[in-house]
């Protein structure tokens, strides 16, 4: 009877022997203590994995059918699209996908700005970040060129013409990058070579160690204090758990709910109004006709608003590179002795709130057409993105810091907070009385609870 | 601050359809109405594909999804001699249609997804007498475009009404001066109609996108409950 599952083990365990697996899981999941206030804004990290694993997957399955070949690419996606079986599934999973990874991405890393995550010791886990960053954008500009629409095509020749902006090399550069003197069938096949291949693997690479550096250091948390300075005699972080299964299994609720979102997308507005999918890029991509207005993918607009706010090309080239290239050098920017934005002073958090103004503001500019306007709002936001990196040194000198807690505090989840909503709920309605008794609308609690809800918004500026 | 927040929104009311001057006029889309859908493939044969081909879709898909029989499709849809596994291919060749109106007329699979169908309904209803073009007609919104009005035996012809605007000449409305073979009302739902059926060529699946939706957004709904009650019960001594 016990034969087979003894077997079985003896397998196993003749695998234990010879590989460290049991060891890995240990170290990184079972082991893995990570502190137990994680909120929100942890969840991102998990995400972006789940991201990467279905772009891998979709994309694989893409590639069976798509062709890249200049005459046939824009013709393939369209077969795809139709009959090939499940393939307008799997295509909108890729396509959704691309924008879904730069929304997990971006709140990834504002997480990180938010609770000092890039901070000693953690500024190796912040390069490779920005570096995966980098890559991610390369990936998603390639990979864009692929069906062959016209906004693949201008857009790949409005960026590719920028290289050409470079002093002596540039013209030979722009052409070594094309492999003609337009975007062309040799441009397609190897961005496709890069798309599919290429910066795939610099990803996983560079996944892996971002992982390896997270692990070592251990991860930062909400309150930014260090949970390894309190132990309990078995040496365990008296505010830690084990990563597996508490992790592991919240964040599966995260993926549940983020796949409810990414599930909406997919099935009811997979164009999200022209901004996952443009509406020109339905159109097969044609050489000789330019299109009144070139906008790049939502994604990148921002830096692309960098780029057109600064009105001489090579200059506005080194203003977009340098808004990344000033990601880079955060961890060295930031003087602040405290990690968490909870226990920092009012200049940072409004600082930080200016920053995603103007970030969100030149996303929307970057999708729109050039007016003197536009142009003189981007201009202004440009200079509040800058100055928010390289004006750090100065002002965070002069924050007024909170005490820091020696442990973790733990916040009330949203259902703990349920009677605290219904409270609320009671205050800003008004129940009438007689026979159909009904709630309706209550003007004087609705203004007190406005008036409340904007003094703590101010208090927690301060 | 104010003046600037106040610009700042009146920016983000612009569509991002908005290209043409005019203002669309709305069509009325239900892919779920296979009558007008069989109506607008008619009419898409009829009067479309002597110039327009729908190359990325096939005439066996469209009886599939249309619920047609595929020999009602080929006989009453279909132009004379063509396969039921074929793509709506043009009869006009490439060379004749450089010569006769300076480009290829593009190809209608996808104009749908590219222009919208409000838009294209305001297109086709929006051709007008113009003495100064090479077919006698123009449109008020896409102006000076290459094509001639293939309906004007069903909508009759219309004249622009003009609105002197200082020195520019705005184009208000246009007015019927003389009448097709059809009533204003008839045009309107021809022309629905075939918007309607490019609507659907544009993306044939969407229909059974939608109606799946609802099954994944329901499996997942239930997922999250049950993930939700797991992650409780495995953090109940987590304090």
């Amino acid at each position: 009877m016990n034969l087979k599952p003894t077997r079985l083990r003896m397998c196993g365990n003749w695998v234990l022997d010879r590989f460290p697996l049991a060891q890995v899981w240990n170290e990184h999941m079972a082991h893995y203590y990570a502190p137990k206030n994680f909120n929100f804004w942890y969840f991102f990290g998990s995400l972006a994995l789940l991201v990467l694993v279905n772009q891998f997957v979709t994309g694989i399955l893409l590639t069976m059918n798509y062709k890249p070949d200049a005459k046939l690419a824009f013709d393939s996606v369209e077969y795809i699209m139709r009959d090939v079986n499940w393939g307008w599934l799997v295509r909108y999973m890729h396509s959704t996908g691309a924008s879904a990874f730069f929304i997990v991405i971006y709140l990834h890393m504002f997480r990180g700005l938010l609770y000092g995550s890039f901070k000693q010791p953690r500024e190796l886990i912040w390069i490779f970040g920005m570096l995966l960053f980098v890559a991610l954008m390369a990936e998603a500009f390639m990979g864009y060129l692929l069906p062959w629409g016209q906004m693949s095509y201008w857009g790949a020749q409005v960026i590719i013409s920028l290289f050409s902006a470079i002093p002596v090399i540039g013209d030979d550069l722009a052409l070594w990058i094309r492999g003609d003197y337009v975007i062309s069938d040799a441009t397609l096949n190897r961005f496709f070579a890069f798309h599919v291949i290429a910066v795939p693997l610099v990803l996983v690479l560079l996944v892996f160690m971002h992982i390896v550096a997270l692990h070592e250091v251990g991860s930062n948390n909400p309150d930014g204090v260090d949970i390894k300075k309190s132990k309990d005699p078995w040496g365990h972080p008296v505010d830690g758990i084990p990563f597996h299964p508490y992790y592991t299994v919240k964040d599966v609720v995260g993926v549940a709910v983020f796949l409810l979102f990414f599930a909406t997308v997919i099935f009811y507005m997979p164009e999200m109004g022209g901004y996952f999918l443009e509406h020109a890029n339905f159109i097969p991509a044609d050489p000789m006709k330019t299109p009144e207005h070139i906008a790049p993918v939502w994604y990148f607009t921002p830096f692309y608003s960098i780029l057109r706010a600064i009105p001489d090309k090579f200059a506005g080239v080194i203003g977009m590179g340098g808004s990344i290239v000033v990601l880079f050098l955060l961890p060295w920017l930031d003087r602040g002795k405290v990690k968490s934005i909870r226990y920092r002073g009012g200049i940072y958090k409004k600082a930080l709130m200016l920053f995603v103004i103007s970030f969100i503001a030149l996303g929307y500019l970057g999708t729109q057409p050039v007016t003197p306007l536009a142009t003189n709002m981007a201009r202004i936001f440009t200079a509040i993105y800058f100055g928010f990196f390289l004006l750090m040194p100065i002002y965070t000198r002069w924050e007024k810091l909170k005490p820091v807690p020696s442990h973790i505090t733990m916040q009330p989840t949203l259902e703990e907070r349920i009677p605290e909503l219904k409270a609320v709920f009671d205050e800003v309605t008004l129940v009438t009385e007689g026979e159909n008794a009904k709630r309706g609308f209550n003007p004087t609690g609705a203004k007190n609870v406005l008036v409340r809800t904007a003094k703590n918004l101010k208090e927690s500026l301060d | 601050m104010k003046k600037l927040l106040s610009l700042l929104l009146f920016s983000l009311s612009l569509n991002v359809f908005a290209s043409g001057g005019a203002d669309l006029q709305s069509a009325d889309i239900d892919l779920t109405d296979k009558v007008s859908l069989q109506r607008g493939a008619k009419n898409f044969v009829t009067y479309c594909l002597g110039c327009h081909s729908a190359k990325q879709i096939r005439y066996l898909r469209i009886a599939n999804d249309l619920g047609l029989d595929e020999k009602h499709v080929l006989k009453d849809i279909a132009p004379e001699g063509a396969g039921i596994y074929e793509q709506l291919h043009s009869a006009m060749n490439k060379h004749d249609a450089e010569k006769w109106f300076g480009t290829q007329p593009p190809d209608l699979s996808l104009i749908a997804r590219s222009r919208g169908a409000d838009w294209l309904y305001s297109y086709l209803k929006g051709f007008y007498a113009d003495k100064n073009r090479p077919f006698g007609v123009n449109n008020a919104i896409f102006e000076d475009v290459g094509m001639p009005n293939p309906l004007w035996q069903l909508q009759g012809e219309q004249q622009p009404v003009y609105e002197i605007d200082g020195e520019r000449r705005v184009l208000e409305k246009l007015v019927s001066s003389s009448a097709g073979s059809q009533s204003p009302e008839d045009f309107d739902k021809t022309v629905n109609d075939l918007v309607n059926f490019l609507v659907y060529v544009g993306e044939p699946v969407q229909l059974e996108r939608q109606q799946m939706g609802k099954y994944v957004i329901f499996y997942l709904l239930i997922f999250l409950v049950v993930a939700y009650l797991l992650k409780k019960e495995y953090w109940k001594d987590v304090h």
